[in-house]
């Protein structure tokens, strides 16, 4: 069988966010594999440790600079990487028609994804590659296990946790809680610089962007930042109170 | 037409029922706004929305008690195609995030996803919604005869209920058989005000100390309050709470009056769930702790003397 996890680059966490011509500075930024979605190569990683007879592949679509975090998923011990090359930027949906064509070029029987991406803040790349494959899909996954050609586990709704079963082939979207994602070691980094990144571009594949940005503003709500000295926590309690009751007034 | 989608839950019709139809009423399209109710023993929620749209569509079957984002997405993508809807808004709740980019592609439709204002402009929609962990603010533009719109709940106003009610009817549908087999579920009702929809909300992290000391200063602040109880990813994965409360990128997001962060440090995946806070309290014995950069108000102290000297404060 063929995994295919699908990865994006996005600004680190920890990076404030600028804005520079109307959109978000990645200029000379920390820029990383999203964390979501590593959490997809590493279950990747693990379903084959556990004994399924798979190929790993992980797909990126985005500038030549993307090659850093697909190269980041060939060193945690994915086989092999497929970039398609763009410098237009695409939503969720009209992304989610180069991985579903790139899926049936590969003969996937598994995809996963992100739950949420960090840069777009959407949900939307599992559930709209799954709807184009007409595969069933699952989001937020927190357990999962493969027997054969069925996926059991646990994922996150609206009201809680629900345990589900289904068949391959399908789309999982994962988080934070289902993995702890390994660290590359040094052999395998090494090895990682002979796996192959095959490279397409995005023309191949016939999408246009559907939905266009027209204007990009950093949030800047200025807090009032008045922050008190805890030592004497009795005087510390009654000065907040009355400022949270006579001045914000949000609380009774 | 504009259809919405009206999300429920026990039986019981969602608050963000209300906001959709002040989404679908303010969006600056012709046509009558069209509340769909997909469920099993949904009569009294079709009742309540057909008071607040100008028709109800009701599709009652065994077959939709659970959710499904297969059946869902070609239920709602059905009912548009055959009303010709222009407009699809549906609750951007992570049940409607998971089947809107499916009926998005069903329709081959743009989706404008989890927006907080969405407006007609000379045939286009634009709407606004927030991106990079809820810190910036982008206005997108979908130019198409029919989009899908997931909406951020609690971004708009809850429509006022009419006193006449609307004209319901049942709709026929063509469903996909289900593939998704549910085999349990943890539901997590903590029997106390809900987190989305709380004026008040006291969260705690890792720095309550322990589940007893959450019980203690994180539960008992929020009694005395009447607030919501709120958590850090940390402190869900730690066993020490329910999921349910979890605010942040993976958990829920919160606009309350006032948000008190006690014993969190301020990790961006947990302030993008409450960073639209009106007014933030942060409690840290850290003064470099992130959590003071978003503070309106804060204590720089150790939160098992700081906590219940605000309790005993508020109980003067």
């Amino acid at each position: 069988m063929r995994i295919l996890a699908l990865i994006r680059q996005v600004l680190d966490a920890q990076e404030t966010v600028r804005v520079a011509n109307n959109k978000v500075d990645l200029d000379g930024r920390k820029l990383v594999m999203d964390t979501m979605d590593e959490y997809g190569v590493e279950e990747a990683l693990r379903l084959r440790e556990k004994g399924a007879d798979a190929e790993l592949v992980v797909v990126a679509v985005g500038p030549a600079r993307v090659q850093e975090a697909l190269r980041a998923a060939l060193a945690m011990g994915v086989d092999r990487a497929i970039h398609v090359e763009t410098d237009v930027a695409h939503d969720a949906i009209a992304l989610s028609s180069v991985m579903a064509q790139i899926a049936q070029a590969e003969q996937a029987d598994l995809i996963l994804c992100g739950g949420q991406q960090a840069d777009w803040d959407s949900q939307a790349l599992g559930a709209a590659t799954a709807e184009r494959l007409a595969w069933p899909q699952v989001t937020w996954t927190r357990e999962l296990e493969l027997n054969g050609a069925t996926l059991t586990g646990k994922h996150d709704t609206d009201d809680g946790v629900e345990s589900f079963a289904l068949s391959l082939p399908a789309v999982l979207t994962t988080q934070q809680g289902l993995n702890d994602p390994r660290y590359p070691t040094l052999p395998n980094i090494m090895k990682s610089k002979k796996k192959e990144i095959r490279k397409g571009t995005l023309e191949a594949y016939n999408v246009t962007p559907k939905v266009k940005l027209q204007h990009v503003a950093v949030q800047s709500k200025e807090r009032m930042k008045k922050i008190l000295d805890g030592k004497d926590a009795p005087a510390a309690a009654a000065l907040l109170v009355h400022s949270l009751r006579q001045e914000a007034r949000v609380i009774q | 037409m504009i259809l919405l989608v009206v999300p429920h839950a026990e039986g019981k019709i969602s608050k963000a029922a209300y906001e959709l139809v002040t989404a679908a009423r303010n969006i600056g399209r012709e046509g009558p706004v069209i509340a769909l109710v997909l469920g099993s023993g949904v009569a009294a929620v079709a009742a309540v929305a057909a008071r607040i749209a100008d028709q109800v569509l009701v599709a009652d079957l065994p077959e939709l008690e659970q959710f499904d984002p297969e059946l869902w997405s070609a239920a709602v993508a059905q009912i548009a195609q055959e009303g010709e809807a222009s407009t699809i808004l549906i609750a951007a709740s992570r049940d409607g995030r998971a089947y809107s980019p499916r009926v998005a592609v069903k329709l081959d439709a743009p989706l404008l996803e989890d927006v907080v204002s969405a407006q007609d402009r000379d045939g286009a929609l634009v709407a606004e919604r927030y991106s990079f962990l809820t810190r910036v603010t982008e206005t997108i533009e979908a130019q198409s005869a029919v989009t899908v719109v997931s909406v951020k709940p609690g971004a708009f106003a809850a429509a006022q209920p009419a006193s006449e009610a609307a004209e319901q009817f049942d709709v026929d549908l063509q469903l996909p058989p289900r593939r998704i087999v549910v085999t349990g579920k943890e539901k997590e009702d903590t029997g106390r005000v809900a987190l989305a929809e709380a004026d008040v909300v006291v969260a705690g992290g890792r720095g309550a100390g322990s589940p007893d000391g959450f019980t203690k200063l994180i539960v008992g602040l929020a009694d005395q309050l009447g607030a919501a109880v709120g958590a850090t990813r940390a402190v869900v994965d730690a066993g020490w709470r329910p999921y349910s409360e979890q605010v942040g990128q993976t958990g829920k997001t919160v606009q309350p009056k006032a948000y008190f962060a006690v014993g969190i440090s301020g990790a961006v995946q947990h302030v993008s769930g409450m960073n639209k806070s009106a007014c933030i309290v942060a409690i840290n014995k850290d003064p470099d702790a992130p959590i003071f950069h978003f503070a309106d108000y804060g204590i720089v102290g150790d939160v098992q003397q700081i906590v219940p000297a605000l309790i005993a404060e508020l109980r003067k």
